[in-house]
């Protein structure tokens, strides 16, 4: 057996944790449902393969060495899903640090702190790796199954595109520790992971609005302008395209380069990652002292104090807010056009009802979840003198309130260009968000408030109930802009989603 | 202090069964009168917590009755809850909000005029020492303020039947010494404790009347001295604390079971 100060120890202990949470992940801690979750993975898997070759099909006879237009569209396409990589990794760090776990176990431990640290950003840049290897293997084996072994090389470039995002994002991390401190560090990293993940997306989308009125990001990619622009094709700008594509040599060279700089990561910050860990295990005794109101107590309902509960606790966590809110980022780009339709008068803006809607259906979903599932005192609102009932719909009131503040705007502004498309929208909206806290409500469970992340764990038909239902609604909302009877299907769809999961909803004790 | 007998019935359970996956509580029958400080005792797993999140509201019984001052709490929960106060070991509170604000919310919830609610809250937050973080936000709270905060939200609607499940686990002599003044004010001022611990020696100082529970049944009730005779005449020793009372009346169901 290993003896306790080795690496090897180390790393079979983070990889057993690794497994057992990716186990986890999947079964929703229940290891009875593996057998469910393995044929739900082939299933998955075998439409995932299906998709890919639908997509990459016809690029597999291409060439080790393309034309430049390729490899602008191969190396922005890896940009893309790169920028995606260092957001998980930016995540995982941050949990890393904060997530107490085994950390005072460790810590107290008498193996040397460094080591311990080196194992763990090892066990991110594999997992990082690892996730993204999995993801990329459909397109990768249709790739390789038409088009030759060659294209097996994209696996090695995924894999180093995983060690040079979770080596960037300890760097970045640090560095925020160093900057601004543990407290706020917790947040922001959040929020940059969120924005790093989301921001090539959405800045290829704003530049493929501006210059094509189109959200597509391939339209920015494949432009003359910026083909143009682009170095000559022997370029080391290219290798990882190379690479990618089958070069053998250009994949040494990024394998190499990335090892490289997970190794300088590794043996600068393992030794300061204990102390920063440390001093996130601090932030939660900070002292938050808040003003005091002149008023006293407030003469208010039962229903009011539980909407006015929420609302506060909402407030007061800007980690969950950012966590919720995030995903209103990918409104930017929709907000950009519905600006540019304003100014020109354009009637693009029936593009932007489903995603509108979409994201309504999305932020309600995660709000209702923290309001019903994530009750912090689950005792005390239970044995409150209030029927069970009039606390359910305080809580609904709860999350459609702050939906019609965060969407109210929108709407309003999309009413000034076109009245009807913003009626649309605004029933859309609401469609989705009532849909998706009906979901919630079904299958509620008990939990924390900080076990918000792993929501979508508990309850993975919720997950996929929630998404189909916003997704039939935002279809509805999309066509019925357009002014076609047809939006009745999808809403029949979204309908029959809701009424399947009262059916299976598991009874109320 | 009057005798039992004088006394309005606080909790009346008659019959009270729970099943999960063996009988948990099994056809209850427990008394408490007012202004009675009960203890329950038992053995791990001898359903003292199912008894109470029960009676609480929190769980419903697969028989039985619970009937809280009068008032049938399995037909009109509301009612019976409006009289009803419920802590755990583990204080549930909002790391969000302040002792003060949480005090406000329970008051709303528990729908009590304002101003004797605010009264009420400055009254027991000086009591309880938490006067320098009422206005902090609890997230940073040691286990024992948060009992604390929790035993304030308690008891800020006044009420009148006060149940609680192991409220002195984790608290240093300090925190648990001002809650069990606070509890020993409210029995002095009319209200009814029904507790369950596993530190005896809190059951013999506190309690007027202890029950003790063992695979769901109520195996021993009376006072220190009542329990102490039964133990003696059934062993033919004197018993001479509760402890050696509570291991020879658990020891003796479990022989007979």
């Amino acid at each position: 057996m290993s003896g306790p100060d080795t690496l090897v120890f180390l790393a079979s202990h983070e990889l057993r944790l690794g497994w057992r949470d990716w186990l986890s992940l999947m079964t929703a801690g229940r290891r009875t449902r593996a057998r469910t979750a393995t044929i739900a993975l082939i299933v998955f898997a075998v439409f995932m393969h299906g998709l890919a070759y639908s997509m990459v099909a016809g690029y597999a006879g291409m060439g080790v060495v393309p034309d430049k237009t390729t490899l602008v569209v191969v190396t922005g396409t890896m940009l893309l899903s790169w920028t995606l990589l260092l957001s998980q990794a930016m995540e995982s760090v941050t949990r890393a640090f904060y997530s107490r776990s085994d950390l005072d176990l460790i810590l107290t431990s008498p193996i040397n702190p460094r080591k311990v640290f080196a194992v763990r950003i090892g066990r991110i840049a594999v997992s990082v790796a690892v996730v993204a290897m999995l993801l990329a293997a459909p397109f990768i084996n249709v790739l390789a199954m038409l088009g030759g072994v060659r294209w097996l090389a994209a696996f090695g470039v995924v894999a180093a595109m995983g060690a040079v995002a979770a080596a960037l994002a300890v760097a970045l991390t640090i560095a925020l520790f160093r900057t601004i401190g543990a407290k706020r560090t917790r947040l922001v990293a959040q929020i940059v992971a969120a924005v790093i993940g989301a921001s090539f997306v959405i800045g290829m989308q704003i530049a493929a609005i501006l210059s094509f009125g189109s959200l597509s990001r391939f339209a920015a990619m494949q432009s003359d302008w910026l083909v143009a622009r682009a170095p000559d094709r022997g370029s080391t700008l290219w290798w990882p395209a190379r690479a990618l594509l089958g070069d053998a040599g250009a994949l040494a060279v990024v394998a190499g380069v990335a090892l490289a700089l997970l190794g300088a990561s590794i043996a600068i910050f393992a030794g300061s990652f204990g102390d920063h860990a440390m001093a996130a295990a601090g932030v939660s005794n900070a002292v938050v002292r808040q003003r005091r109101w002149p008023l006293g107590f407030r003469r208010r309902s039962a229903a009011s104090v539980l909407r006015q509960k929420e609302w506060t606790l909402l407030r007061r966590d800007p980690w969950l807010v950012s966590q919720t809110l995030m995903q209103m980022l990918y409104l930017l780009p929709p907000a950009l056009m519905l600006w540019l339709s304003f100014r020109d008068g354009s009637s693009a803006l029936v593009v932007l009802v489903p995603v509108v809607v979409m994201a309504a259906g999305q932020l309600a979903g995660g709000l209702a979840w923290l309001s019903i599932s994530g009750e912090d005192a689950p005792d005390l609102v239970a044995t409150a003198p209030i029927a069970a009932r009039r606390i359910v719909w305080a809580k609904i009131e709860a999350v459609m309130g702050a939906i019609a503040l965060v969407f109210g705007p929108l709407v309003a502004a999309l009413a000034f260009a076109a009245p009807t498309v913003a009626l649309v929208t605004g029933l859309g909206v609401a469609l989705a968000a009532a849909s998706a806290t009906l979901v919630q409500l079904c299958f509620r469970v008990q939990a924390k408030r900080s076990q918000f992340r792993r929501r979508q764990t508990s309850s993975r038909i919720a997950t996929f109930a929630e998404a189909f239902s916003s997704i039939g609604w935002a279809g509805c909302a999309a066509l019925a802009a357009a002014g076609t009877w047809a939006a009745i299907f999808p809403a029949l769809i979204a309908i029959g989603v809701l009424a399947g999961v009262r059916m299976i909803s598991p009874p109320r004790a | 202090m009057h005798s039992p007998v004088e006394r309005p019935i606080a909790l009346a359970l008659r019959g009270l069964s729970k099943r999960f996956e063996r009988p948990a509580v099994d056809a209850l029958d427990l008394t408490i009168f007012g202004g009675e400080f009960y203890c329950l005792l038992g053995p791990n797993g001898a359903g003292k917590t199912t008894t109470l999140r029960m009676v609480a509201g929190l769980l419903r019984p697969d028989a039985g009755s619970i009937h809280i001052n009068g008032i049938d709490a399995l037909a009109d929960p509301v009612s019976a809850k409006q009289m009803t106060a419920w802590l755990s070991d583990e204080p549930m509170i909002y790391d969000k909000l302040t002792p003060f604000e949480y005090l406000e919310f329970v008051a709303g919830l528990w729908r009590i005029d304002a101003a004797a609610a605010e009264s009420r809250a400055r009254e027991l937050i000086g009591w309880l020492g938490l006067e320098p973080h009422a206005h902090e936000r609890c997230e940073g709270f040691s286990k024992g303020m948060r009992q604390k905060v929790a035993l304030a939200g308690a008891l800020v609607h006044d009420p009148r039947l006060i149940i609680l499940d192991e409220p002195l686990t984790g608290l240093d002599a300090g925190s648990a010494r001002q809650v069990k003044n606070v509890l020993i004010e409210r029995v002095r001022a009319g209200g009814t404790v029904i507790m369950t611990t596993h530190i005896l020696e809190v059951a013999e100082r506190m309690a007027d009347r202890i029950g003790v529970i063992a695979g769901g049944r109520l195996i021993a009730e009376g006072t220190l001295d009542e329990l102490r005779k039964i133990t003696g005449e059934q062993t033919g020793k004197t018993a001479t604390s509760l402890e050696d009372t509570f291991l020879t009346l658990v020891a003796e169901q479990a022989a007979a079971a």
